[in-house]
């Protein structure tokens, strides 16, 4: 494939549903996916409510994508960082969100949740050591 | 004239619902849908906020935009009244007219 592998770092910062920037962010992961690069998501401001479990729209009449975070491992997502401030300040905590498991098909290495809460100057750090920032 | 009012932003985005609940009149009904359940959740910064409306307000939280968004019963701050979508045409037919806030 590519021989040049760059960082990619896609930010989130909306809420599901109420706008399509949530379900058009993951599209556009799960086609950059094809191209064998480092791939992190950051969940920011309300976009932290893309990650809440239990999501269930059978009364909304949309599509409930949220089981889609959980394969994002599968999609060479290597990490998933969430803000803790956007967190705490949404009444949230690391129990309220999935769990989305990682493992490397080559090496066997397994983990089981890579969703990471930092803190704001990890977030910082993350987008300062990115090549490429994709912000929804 | 009584109305009601519905929000459909979360209150952390935009300020539809602290614009709603500063012009609205006493009495009057809030009926918070789509990314406006947000402000319905127990322990957020715009709790006080809205517990503060309950003082001269009705406040209600559209259940099916809850549940699409993770959220139950148990996580809405206390006074704020939980409502299916025949609940919502009642509100809309008792009032005399709606007030949306987008």
């Amino acid at each position: 494939m590519s021989e040049v592998v760059k960082k990619y770092l896609y930010v989130n910062r909306k809420a599901p549903y109420g706008t399509i920037y949530a379900w058009e962010s993951l599209e556009v992961v799960l086609i950059g996916a094809a191209f064998d690069q480092e791939v992190s998501l950051m969940f920011l401001d309300d976009g932290v409510f893309q990650l809440t479990k239990g999501q269930d729209t059978t009364g909304i009449g949309m599509k409930n994508f949220s089981p889609t975070y959980r394969s994002l491992g599968d999609y060479e997502v290597k990490n998933i960082y969430v803000d803790r401030n956007s967190l705490e300040s949404r009444g949230l905590t690391q129990d309220d969100l999935v769990k989305v498991a990682w493992e490397d098909w080559e090496s066997g290495e397994e983990k089981e949740d890579i969703v990471e809460v930092v803190d704001s100057a990890r977030v910082t750090e993350h987008m300062d050591e990115s090549d490429v920032i994709f912000s929804f | 004239m009584s109305i009601l009012h519905t929000v459909n932003k979360s209150p952390f985005e935009r300020n539809s619902l602290e614009s709603c609940l500063k012009f609205a009149q006493g009495g009057s009904s809030v009926l918070l849908i789509e990314d406006g359940i947000y402000a319905a959740l127990k322990g957020t910064s715009a709790e006080g906020q809205v517990k503060a409306a309950l003082d001269n307000l009705s406040v209600y939280v559209l259940g099916p935009d809850l549940a699409a968004r993770g959220f139950h019963q148990e996580r809405v701050i206390e006074g704020v009244e939980v409502v299916d979508y025949a609940a919502f045409v009642d509100l809309a037919a008792e009032n005399d007219k709606v007030h949306a806030w987008l």
